[in-house]
């Protein structure tokens, strides 16, 4: 008897123990991650203080805390950061849509890619920020030519990672669908589009990241409101810490979205046998 | 069950595939077909599966189940985004209907406790009795197999031979198995085909009149297996 209670506390310390090793390898990640910009941060606030570097030039963290502090308590912080993301979120769901339409066609039909695909990739080489000057003609300084400038950037990468990863999938998984008489659109439904996912979710992470890219180039073009904007009035009012602290949002807002859709991949690809997923 | 007539497919100018076989197969028979590489074995079941249209002569198949043909191939081929248990329903035509019956194969095939792990947490021989599961689930008429263990170590594929035969036994499934493998053959199938050449051609035919479950080290098998070796051109095993 004594002899199965101590095993069964055995077992109790020894689940315990990996939780908290669980929870300790989280922390230490945090940590490790947090350890440089901490210390990049140490040194240029003392950097300042002790007057190596310019003030007027080159504010202090601090400052350009309070600054944030500022906004907000005006109230104006939040209309600022909220158009941007609007209008981020509009261009890269607009994009998206329209690269998952055409990249699935163009990825499933051969001649469809040998049509499509020359002109779109001729498009893709041009830079993107030369529609710039084409949109405002077309659509004026509105909301519009923005999130059509944020669409043209977030399609691409979309559209290039859905081509490749429905042209990547194992024609062996699709002959399983043929055996049971799939019909074409069971395919795409049950085998291909599964198996393109992990691409697919590659391109939205690249597309987020081309889409706060655009938005800066939108922002800077024309507007009266969003983090683009104050940076513009940072520039012309001479305030450094106002031009720092919207870089820091935009840095804030694109990490966020980031570890967003790379949470969701690492739940919708669960099943992916690779290295993130190793025990 | 099956009858193929003068069935033709040729790659590379007519220097790849096969030319020219018939045969037929009565239901609940086991058929292998052997040859070395590059006779057209797979080639013949690609055609027989309806994986390859392109094909010249005819192919009948009798039954009037919901599914003509399973098919097992080389590879598992599971789908790494579905767990065991839908990966077994893949193709079931209704799947809720099916779910009553997922508990008898997933205990037939020995996963009952893996039903809800991904491919990617299977060994081969765990993954390629999925596979069975799967073809098996959709009850068809002819299971046509490809070499289907040969990625296997000795001892899973044994199992699995073993696991094969039981299959048969019960449901008396008809099968045409193509291996490389001669006491895979022998041990398993009620009758034997030689393919050979390039494109090849049916050169022999082979009855196995021996009740299964067989003995591994049969002397009637060994006798088989030299005759078998002759006909395939390979010379004996130096003792």
């Amino acid at each position: 008897m004594t002899v199965n209670i101590d095993e069964r506390e055995l077992f109790k310390t020894k689940g315990k123990k990996s939780v908290n090793v669980n929870f300790e390898n989280k922390v230490r990640g945090l940590a490790l991650g947090l350890l440089i910009p901490f210390i990049l941060l140490v040194v240029w606030e003392t950097a300042i203080r002790l007057n190596w570097l310019d003030a007027y030039v080159f504010p202090a963290p601090t400052t350009i805390l309070q600054k944030i502090i500022e906004l907000a308590q005006e109230g104006t912080l939040w209309g600022h950061v909220g158009i941007t993301f609007f209008r981020v979120l509009i261009g890269f769901l607009a994009g998206t849509f329209a690269a998952v339409v055409l990249g699935s066609i163009v990825g499933y039909f051969k001649w469809f890619e040998q049509l499509m695909d020359p002109l779109i990739q001729a498009f893709r080489a041009i830079p993107s920020l030369a529609w710039v000057p084409l949109f405002i003609l077309w659509m004026g300084i509105g909301e519009s030519s923005k999130v059509m400038l944020i669409a043209v950037g977030v399609f691409f990468p979309v559209y290039l990672n859905i081509v490749s990863g429905i042209q990547g999938v194992d024609r062996k998984l699709i002959e399983v669908g043929k055996i049971y008489h799939f019909t074409p659109l069971q395919i795409v439904r049950r085998i291909i589009l599964p198996a393109s996912l992990p691409s697919f979710l590659v391109g939205l992470r690249s597309g987020v990241g081309l889409g706060w890219m655009f938005v800066v180039a939108a922002e800077l073009m024309g507007a009266s409101q969003g983090l683009g904007y104050l940076l513009v009035v940072g520039q012309n009012t001479y305030s450094p810490e106002l031009i720092i602290a919207s870089i820091i949002l935009f840095a804030l807002l694109g990490k966020a979205t980031d570890s967003l859709l790379k949470t969701l991949e690492a739940r919708a690809l669960k099943w992916q046998d690779n290295l993130q997923n190793q025990l | 069950m099956l009858k193929v007539k003068e069935a033709t497919r040729t790659f590379n100018n007519g220097l790849a595939g096969f030319n020219n076989i018939s045969f037929s197969i009565k239901e609940g028979e086991t058929v292998g077909i052997l040859g070395t590489s590059g006779c057209g074995k797979s080639t013949l079941l690609r055609v027989l599966s309806g994986l390859d249209q392109n094909y010249d002569g005819a192919i009948e198949i009798g039954g009037v189940g919901e599914q003509p043909i399973g098919m097992i191939f080389q590879e598992p081929r599971l789908m790494p985004w579905l767990t065991v248990r839908e990966n077994i329903l893949f193709g079931a035509k209704d799947e809720k209907e099916k779910q009553a019956t997922i508990q008898e194969y997933l205990n037939l095939v020995g996963l009952s406790d893996f039903d809800a792990h991904y491919p990617k947490d299977l060994s081969g021989g765990m993954a390629q009795r999925t596979a069975i599961a799967r073809a098996l689930i959709g009850e068809p008429d002819v299971l046509l197999l490809d070499e289907p263990f040969s990625a296997l170590d000795a001892f899973t594929k044994m199992q699995l031979q073993d696991l094969l035969l039981k299959i048969q036994k019960n449901r008396l499934t008809t099968m045409v198995i193509v291996t490389h493998d001669i006491d895979e053959a022998l041990y398993l199938c009620d009758r034997i085909f030689i393919l050979g050449g390039q494109p090849g051609t049916l050169q022999a035919e082979l009855s196995i009149d021996v009740a299964k479950p067989r003995d591994r080290g049969d002397s009637f098998l060994a006798a088989k297996k030299a005759e078998i070796l002759e006909l395939l051109h390979i010379e004996k095993e130096v003792v």
